[in-house]
């Protein structure tokens, strides 16, 4: 791919991102943190690659601890932001509640 | 024989059949680049779907989706040499996170998002390293068997983004959890020294384009490791939710400089959108505060409060204190109350005793409402969280806008570990360090209780509050879970 495809990709990239981080609502931003972070961990497509391929008995095993660290943020980045997801609640009904008490 | 011998082999060879160089290393399948582009827009609902907590567990399915499609792609389009090992790494780095993301008590949410900000920091310096010792393996090779000068530039600025948000996220970890001190540290001359750090890795990246030696490599990573080092450690605690956003954001723009290294449309658009929503936040937080960017990354902010003295001045003012008993009585006999909590809340993991005086309020018939200001905490929607945490419904909790009309119609303003978010100063002292930032306007609830531990500290900012000589205003001078703990008891009898 040339570098102005490239290049057309990241700017079109930035306006969505632009649009729809505004739409995301105030009440979400520490999970809106928390789940970028696990995407940015895309970067773990690269440690792959390295890893993967021969040629560089140094650049694999920089790729496998690129994959760890890139690992750590995947997994734990995206339960973290299940388990904060999971906390926000509508109020709750009455009737049920009552019964809960 | 060496790697660069054996490359220049395969371009001769591939000059022969008139293929792109590129071509050796992975032929560009439609597919491939299909697949990627698909992870891409999975992100993308990820965000949207962030939009409202209905919709929000469906987006970070979908961020999940497009991860494994991005990972499987990548594994299945490329000769895995060595499979049990990736897999190894993946079940190592998984475990580590999924049990850290199971154990961290919500109110360390900002260091954790810290603490991962710096691992996408370190990921992109190692893969940044491994493209420069492998770049056949990554398809950058130019003519002649040397990394084309595009791909140097890139290579070279997503090292030292990537360096930056390591080292600049190891700081604010440190800051965030307590284990180096909040306060600034002044470097005498450190604008010099970040502008010179910095015009020496854009230098060095310039030259890289004509020397491909790896001295280059190292020294762009070690003055970007110091930069960023540089960057976060004049900047004071409170300021943390702007540091944290920026670095958010860093961490998106090394994956996207590390996309257009390796040319791979999944990371861009990844790269890019984290970017954007970093910059956004930050943008949220600094407008919050009414100051500008610049001047909270310039640091120094909040320095002149730990001096004490801010404190001197309230020895001659008169304020009335209350107790337990008194906020229960008021509360219980109010028809609105509006609960404000700050960063103190938090530091006491006083949300889940909050949430039960507001059953008992409502039991009694009291509407309560919990009004947050954007830069609450140590992190954007740090407050949001705490309160979700502790069960207290979202449609019970209003942003600053949306609420601060309200007060003049509320009997009760509680506040619980903020300070400058009330300062009426911000409106009506142009001298005041935070003139000008939006704050809640207590000042016209009927009734106004503070949670405070002594009269003695002043707010991040170092300025006196008004809002405690008010008349209306009760001062409740303790710890502020254990202080909610009594108004429980008061309440229940």
């Amino acid at each position: 791919m040339d570098f102005i495809a490239i290049l057309s990709i990241f700017v079109l990239a930035c306006f969505v991102g632009y649009y729809v981080v505004w739409s995301v609502t105030p009440a979400l931003h520490t999970p809106l943190m928390a789940v970028t972070n696990a995407i940015s961990s895309v970067i773990i497509v690269g440690a792959l690659i390295a890893a993967a391929e021969a040629g560089s008995p140094a650049a694999k095993w920089l790729g496998l601890i690129g994959i760890v660290l890139a690992s750590v943020n995947i997994f734990g980045g995206f339960a973290v932001t299940e388990r904060m997801l999971a906390m926000y609640k509508k109020k709750e009904r009455p009737a049920p509640k009552k019964e809960a008490n | 024989m060496s790697l660069s011998s054996f490359l220049s082999v395969v371009v001769e060879q591939i000059d022969i059949i008139e293929a792109p160089v590129a071509a050796v290393a992975h032929a560009v399948n439609p597919w491939v680049a299909f697949a990627y582009l698909v992870a891409g827009v999975c992100f993308i609902f990820a965000l949207r779907g962030l939009s409202h907590p209905t919709t929000s567990r469906k987006g970070n399915r979908y961020g999940m989706i497009g991860m494994t499609i991005a990972v499987v792609t990548t594994l299945v389009t490329h000769d895995i040499a060595s499979l049990p090992e990736i897999i190894v790494a993946i079940a190592i780095g998984g475990g580590i996170g999924f049990i850290i993301a199971r154990k961290i008590a919500m109110t360390d949410m900002p260091q954790l998002v810290a603490a991962f900000h710096s691992l996408v920091g370190l990921a992109a310096v190692l893969v940044g390293w491994a493209a420069y010792l492998n770049p056949g393996a990554f398809g950058i090779l130019g003519e002649g068997g040397a990394i084309s000068p595009v791909s140097r530039v890139e290579m070279g600025l997503g090292i030292a983004i990537g360096a930056i948000t390591f080292s600049g996220s190891i700081i604010a970890f440190l800051k965030l959890a307590g284990k180096m001190s909040g306060a600034p540290i002044m470097l005498p001359g450190r604008h010099v020294i970040n502008l010179g750090t910095l015009v020496a890795i854009l230098g060095l990246t310039v030259y890289f384009t004509q020397d491909q030696s790896f001295w280059i490599i190292a020294v762009i990573t070690v003055l970007a490791f110091i930069i960023g080092f540089l960057l976060i450690i004049p900047i004071g605690g409170a300021d943390m939710p702007v540091v944290v956003s920026m670095l958010n954001s860093y961490s998106g723009w090394a994956a996207a400089a590390m996309g257009f290294t390796l040319h791979n449309t999944a990371m861009i658009i990844t790269g890019a959108l984290v970017g954007a929503s970093g910059a956004i936040l930050s943008y949220i937080m600094c407008k919050a505060m009414n100051r500008g960017f610049l001047s909270v990354i310039a640091g120094g902010f909040g320095a002149d409060s730990s001096g004490g003295g801010g404190g001197a001045a309230q020895t001659d003012r008169p304020w009335k204190r209350g107790s337990a008993e008194d906020a229960a009585f008021m509360m219980s006999q109010a028809e609105q109350v509006i609960i404000i909590p700050g960063y103190g809340m938090a530091v006491a993991q006083a949300q889940h005793v909050l949430r039960e005086m507001t059953d008992l309020l409502k039991e009694k018939g009291v509407t309560v409402k919990f009004a947050i200001h954007p830069v609450a905490g140590r992190m954007p929607g740090h407050m949001n969280v705490l309160l979700a945490e502790a069960n207290v419904p979202y449609d019970e909790v209003f942003e600053l806008e949306d609420i601060n009309g309200e007060f003049a119609q509320t009997d009760v303003a509680f506040i619980i570990g903020a300070n400058d978010v009330v300062n009426p100063a911000a409106k009506t002292d142009k001298s005041s360090p935070i003139y000008g930032m939006p704050v809640f306007e207590v000042d016209k609830a009927k009734q106004v209780f503070f949670i405070k531990r002594s009269m003695g500290g002043v707010g991040y900012a170092g300025v006196d509050n008004d809002v405690f000589y008010m008349d209306q205003t009760m001062m409740l001078l303790a710890d502020a879970k254990k202080m909610v703990e009594e108004i429980n008891k008061a309440l229940a009898d």
